[in-house]
């Protein structure tokens, strides 16, 4: 799966998304989920605002020394026998995974989940040399099995599938013949691949958060699926995108505490381990070998920009599971596996406008995002600042939109002219008028009353009353 | 006490009702009010849009036409936020920030306004009904506007309360959005018009006039028999 995840267009993906029922049901009970459970654990921790406040801060932090603290990972990793890879392009990190792969004429690869991986399209790139690549997450091992489903959320991405359509991925590509209860259905991915683990050459793991003082990465998981990913085979490869770092475990624990509260409400999640390089005389597990891939692709572009807080991202999708728009449209709407507000702002980021320039627009700018981000991204102002540059920078948005805007601009820069075309506004609507409402409005208004009424100007606006009321306020 | 009225596009074309109420309620109060011919529109539907520079003169006339107000009163969240906005949008021009800064400096919405500045939480209001109440995001979120609306209503008499579920989720309005994005939009505001059913209120009140002409158009197309009424129209009952 490479970053972009559909060949069509932006609004026949929406129309999709609206017609599917299933798949809005399933979104919005666990949006409903999410928020209830990480507003308790937020509420729980007491002061959540000045953890809010320290994570931006140590997030800012890193970025705006990135050069430094990915030096000293580098230099620790290495000093524990590992071997570190700095890919500049999306192409870069698959051939030297590739060629790791290929010298340990490695078979088959057991993957925990990782974003990045999904970015650079890193299981084609295996398949191609004739790996067999299994994903362990449970989400994303249901859409593998599914005929390789693009996620439709950077924490849960088989959230759009409710237990029965899982229950039928199974029975048709695997004759399961149990019932949809999530216990069986669990049992059942668990006993298929814990044969996997165990037969596997080489371990592929993503990265929470690498911490620079030990040459060390974080792993967070509920299932236990990375552990065993990274312990049981010979070789292991862990990529990360360039900006998913801590100086040490100090702020690793912060950033951590408000990853599992906002991701998923919960204080810990089942499993946080911290690996450090490649197995020890003295270890009685872990890999002989270990890589660690730096992704940029795209990245460095946006530091030191005006979109570099996006950078700041833990990956928790808080900002999705609260937007009001993803929950009607589903994250494979937005043609990108980065779906949501922060998918709205990385995606034409790292892949283009050319694919990604409605992102920006799919939003009512409620903020819900900004409130809900544990680092505080301004996710809102970061989808306005796209708009700016989509129009007065690339110049993209279309000509009637533009001389509508430019008029506007005018009409409400000019007295002289916003008293012409108010005062004409309820003589011009009147074709369109029926009693103090407009049913079936022309040009833009079409979009509007297509699902509402639009309400007819007012004969007499408002600072006509006011100037023509008695002084003193004595009017009825 | 001198009030500068900024009454917003919206009200001035649309919704003069709302106008008129915001200017009763105020002198009851014993204000006096100050309507400015020159004020026009905050800019917000070409800000919003990506049009900065094409906007900056709407918002520079704006500046200008309450330069010498001492208190700047809109019912409106969004667009007094917006005033907000200005110093952010001019910052680094020497003429224009410090002008943007004591504009947001004086700048409150109209039940902030009541209730922060006139230290006033009952208005004498009187209106029968059972009502559910519309928080808006640009206010509550952006402005930070939370607790004025509700004080206030709490002591309108004779006027119920029902919880609106999923209050703080968006109505589907966000100015061009609802038009540009008018399948999502509509999506959003039918689930919005479907949790003010579920509450059983034949009133909705909110503090916004762009999330009412959403909200009313909706409950108007499905020709739903509850009332939509701006907070300032409430106040203004009795």
């Amino acid at each position: 799966m490479a970053m972009k995840t559909s060949v069509e267009k932006f609004n026949d993906r929406v129309d999709k998304g609206l017609q599917d029922s299933f798949m809005r049901g399933a979104v919005s009970s666990a949006q409903e989920r999410f928020q209830t459970r990480r507003l308790g654990a937020a509420e729980e921790l007491g002061n959540w605002e000045e953890w809010r406040s320290h994570g931006e801060e140590i997030r800012q932090h890193v970025l705006d020394n990135l050069d430094y603290y990915l030096f000293e990972l580098s230099e620790n990793v290495s000093k524990r026998g590992g071997h570190v890879y700095f890919a500049q392009t999306a192409e870069e990190a698959t051939s030297y995974i590739q060629n790791v792969v290929e010298k340990k004429n490695a078979k088959k690869i057991v993957k925990s989940k990782s974003m990045v991986t999904e970015e650079i399209n890193l299981n084609a790139g295996l398949e191609k040399l004739g790996c067999e690549v299994i994903e362990t997450d449970l989400g994303e091992y249901i859409l593998q099995v599914g005929d390789h489903e693009p996620p439709s959320h950077i924490v849960v991405p088989a959230l759009h599938k409710n237990k029965e359509q899982i229950r039928d991925v199974f029975k048709e590509k695997q004759g399961y013949k149990k019932t949809e209860k999530p216990e069986e259905l669990a049992l059942h991915a668990r006993e298929k691949l814990r044969q996997e683990y165990l037969t596997a050459d080489v371990g592929i793991t993503g990265c929470n958060f690498a911490i620079a003082e030990t040459g060390s990465i974080t792993l967070v998981t509920n299932e236990g699926n990375a552990d065993l990913v990274a312990a049981l085979p010979k070789t292991q490869i862990t990529v990360m995108g360039m900006e998913r770092l801590v100086p040490t475990f100090e702020e690793m624990e912060v950033l951590v505490s408000l990853l599992t509260r906002s991701a998923v409400g919960q204080k810990l999640t089942s499993y946080i381990t911290t690996l450090t390089g490649p197995k020890e005389g003295g270890d009685v597990d872990g890999p002989e070998e270990f890589h660690l891939v730096i992704v940029d692709n795209g990245r460095s572009d946006i530091l030191g920009g005006e979109f570099q807080p996006i950078l700041q991202c833990i990956r928790c999708a808080a900002c999705v599971n609260a937007c009001p728009v993803y929950r009607h449209v589903g994250g494979h709407s937005y043609g990108s596996i980065y779906s949501g507000p922060v998918g709205a702002v990385l995606s034409p980021l790292l892949g283009g406008y050319d694919d990604y320039k409605e992102l920006p627009y799919a939003s009512t700018l409620c903020g819900a995002c900004t409130e809900a981000c544990p680092v505080k991204i301004p996710l809102h102002e970061l989808l306005h600042k796209h708009r700016q540059v989509i129009v007065e920078k690339e110049g993209r948005s279309p000509v009637s939109e533009k001389l509508l805007m430019k008029a506007f601009g005018l009409g409400a820069s000019s007295p002289a002219m916003y008293k012409i075309g108010s005062k004409m506004a309820s003589p011009v609507m009147s074709p369109f008028t029926n009693g103090n409402k407009i049913s079936k409005g022309p040009g833009p208004l079409k979009a509007w009353t297509e699902a509402r009424e639009f309400p007819a100007p007012n004969k007499e606006r408002f600072r006509d009353w006011f100037k023509n009321r008695p002084k003193g306020g004595e009017q009825s | 006490m001198k009030v500068t009225l900024f009454a917003t596009c919206l009200v001035d074309m649309f919704q003069s009702d709302v106008g008129k109420a915001v200017v009763e309620v105020l002198e009851r109060l014993g204000c006096e009010i100050e309507f400015p011919e020159s004020q026009i529109c905050c800019g917000q539907p070409s800000y919003n849009s990506g049009y900065v520079e094409d906007t900056k003169n709407a918002m520079k006339r704006m500046i200008t036409t309450f330069e010498d107000a001492e208190y700047v009163v809109s019912p409106s969240g969004s667009c007094a936020y917006m005033f907000h906005e200005y110093p952010h949008i001019f910052q680094g021009d020497p003429i224009w920030e410090p002008k943007a800064k004591s504009l947001a400096a004086k700048t409150y919405e109209l039940t902030q306004f009541i209730v922060d500045v006139l230290q006033v939480e009952d208005v004498g209001a009187q209106l029968a009904g059972r009502a559910t109440y519309h928080t808006s995001c640009h206010m509550t979120r952006l402005l930070g506007v939370k607790e004025a609306p509700m004080k206030l209503l709490k002591n309108v008499k004779g006027l119920e309360f029902s919880e609106l579920s999923g209050k703080e989720r968006c109505c589907g309005f966000g100015g061009t959005f609802s038009v540009k994005m008018g399948n999502i939009s509509e999506q959003m505001v039918d689930e919005k018009v479907c949790n003010i059913e579920e509450t059983g209120a034949d009133i909705i009140i909110g503090a916004d006039a762009g999330c009412l002409m959403n909200i009313g158009g909706r409950i108007d197309r499905k020709g739903k028999p509850i009332k939509v009424m701006h907070i300032a129209e409430v106040l203004n009952s009795r």
